[in-house]
């Protein structure tokens, strides 16, 4: 993989830090008038999401990370690993807990997920922005609740819990935004 | 419009190209009222810095008379304008473009504008006198500052960063840099490397928004073109000017003895030839003006742009220059 120097990082580049890929989400040129010029990086580690700050010299190099982000069908899990895959070559991955870190429990078998794929293996997987779900466990609604009322927990037939507004009853489909957690709108069927 | 078709137009808008006129327009009559005399020298030039820190960009120019030769865009006004103050000219500014190579950022364009001038007769802290009152008024349309503070550079070390700039071993002050909240690889760093480091991550941060700091008395070793202090040789009378975080000028009482100035010069050649860096010629007629006799004058060099950037309360020189380096 290519070697960056301090002339070409920029944000959005995937490169290597203490051998795990990070991705730079900023970086800052300083130099005194008469003194050594650094560059401050801020990198987030795609494997555990943290954000790190460095500091650079001139002819430092930052080694890049061969990282990608690909549209993959979700096919099954085995409950240990999830199996994805590329629709266009059949390749097949498979992406464990870590890498779903709490998708698995808004995706279903056929959801094209967005996969970052880190050296061909799946180190970050995102499930659609907007899924419809069927929700499969929540209370019954009280009579003569209107849809601008409250709300309460609804669980989802992939596993996640939900508020949904009251007059959602079990069986029923609901859209949900994937990124929030939050209820959108009763589903289409 | 995509990619170059949509790089046509200036990054500053109308408001900041009217406040740079205006901030001229005040800076011109500032030094009028000074009697300080404006003059212009050559932004090309055969002889540049030296200046380890600092990289010339350079041409080669061909007209009669002058074959393939190698010239310099200036860095600062500053071997020029002392040519002018050896030859007689008395208290001089110069407002111009400066070109830095390798410097882009926020607060950096390879090319922007400096202000620089030279107060004949004058020690250094009149000079660092007048460089806040410059900064109090050209801000003055758009911000009140609180009065300028003045603070030595070992004071503001030992208080911000525990460290006692002379003092200190270069393991202490690889440990500190190694511990910051960026840690820098210290591997390469001489010790006035880390000690800028120090400085910028734990002193600056630390100025406060609404005045001018001035800095003084930089350690000899980044003396640069300043005088050594005669009452103290580990010192040096070179002050840095600042509002906030952002560094605005840096001034010196400036460096007259021509041997000393060799001497500098040589050893910054010598580091430079050491880490494979491109190898300006020694200015010579830099040097014969020094020995002629440079009359004792005390000189600063301020960013304009960043000073118009403070009037305007603006994130980036782009807002500031028509066209930054990208779009030139």
């Amino acid at each position: 993989m290519a070697s960056y120097n301090m002339n070409q990082v920029r944000t959005g580049l995937k490169v290597l830090e203490n051998g795990e890929p990070n991705v730079i989400i900023s970086c800052a040129f300083i130099k005194p008038g008469k003194g050594q010029a650094f560059t401050r990086v801020k990198m987030r580690n795609l494997l555990n999401g943290r954000v790190n700050e460095k500091t650079y010299k001139p002819g430092d190099l930052l080694e890049g990370a061969d990282v990608i982000e690909t549209s993959m069908q979700y096919l099954y899990t085995d409950g240990e690993h999830w199996f994805f895959m590329n629709p266009d070559t059949y390749d097949q991955v498979e992406a464990d807990a870590a890498a779903l870190g709490g998708t698995e429990q808004w995706i279903k078998e056929e959801d094209i997920c967005s996969v970052t794929l880190w050296n061909g293996h799946p180190i970050l997987v995102a499930a659609p922005n907007f899924v419809t779900r069927e929700v499969v466990e929540t209370d019954p609604g009280l009579k003569g609740d209107t849809s601008s009322g409250g709300s309460k927990p609804a669980k989802l037939e992939t596993g996640a819990v939900v508020k949904v507004p009251l007059f959602i009853q079990t069986g029923e489909s609901i859209r949900v935004d994937t990124r929030t957690g939050e209820y959108v709108s009763r589903g289409k069927t | 419009m995509t990619g170059d078709a949509a790089k046509w137009r200036p990054t500053a808008g109308l408001t900041a190209l009217n406040r740079r006129a205006a901030m001229l327009a005040r800076l011109r009559a500032f030094f009028a009222e000074r009697d300080v005399l404006e003059v212009e020298t050559p932004l090309l030039s055969a002889e540049t810095t030296l200046d380890l820190h600092l990289e010339p960009l350079s041409s080669t120019v061909d007209a009669p008379g002058i074959d393939g030769r190698r010239m310099y865009l200036q860095t600062s006004p500053e071997l020029a304008m002392k040519r002018m103050l050896a030859a007689g000219s008395g208290s001089i500014y110069q407002v111009c473009k400066a070109f830095r190579g390798g410097e882009r950022g926020r607060w950096h364009n390879p090319e922007f504008t400096i202000l620089e001038w030279y107060r004949v007769g004058w020690d250094v802290h009149r000079l660092m006198r007048e460089v806040a009152a410059l900064i109090e008024t050209l801000l003055g349309g758009s911000r009140r500052l609180e009065p300028a503070t003045y603070v030595s550079y070992a004071d503001l070390m030992r208080r911000h960063a525990g460290i006692d700039p002379q003092e200190a071993s270069i393991q202490a002050l690889r440990r500190a840099v190694a511990d910051g909240p960026s840690p820098v690889d210290t591997s390469g760093l001489d010790r006035d490397d880390l000690l800028s480091r120090l400085f910028g991550e734990r002193v600056e941060p630390e100025f406060a928004p609404d005045r001018v700091t001035v800095v003084f008395d930089y350690p000899a070793s980044q003396a640069a073109m300043a005088q050594l202090n005669a009452s103290d040789p580990h010192t040096a009378e070179r002050f840095e000017a600042y509002v906030g975080d952002i560094e605005l000028a840096n001034g010196y009482g400036e460096l007259r003895d021509p041997a000393e100035q060799r001497q500098r010069m040589e050893r910054d050649l010598a580091s430079r030839r050491g880490t494979g860096r491109p190898l300006p010629p020694v200015p010579s007629r830099f040097l014969a003006a020094l020995e002629s006799g440079l009359p004792p004058c005390a000189g600063v060099a301020l960013g304009f742009d960043r000073l118009l950037g403070l009037d305007l309360e603006a994130g980036s020189i782009d807002e500031l220059i028509s066209f930054p380096i990208e779009r030139a």
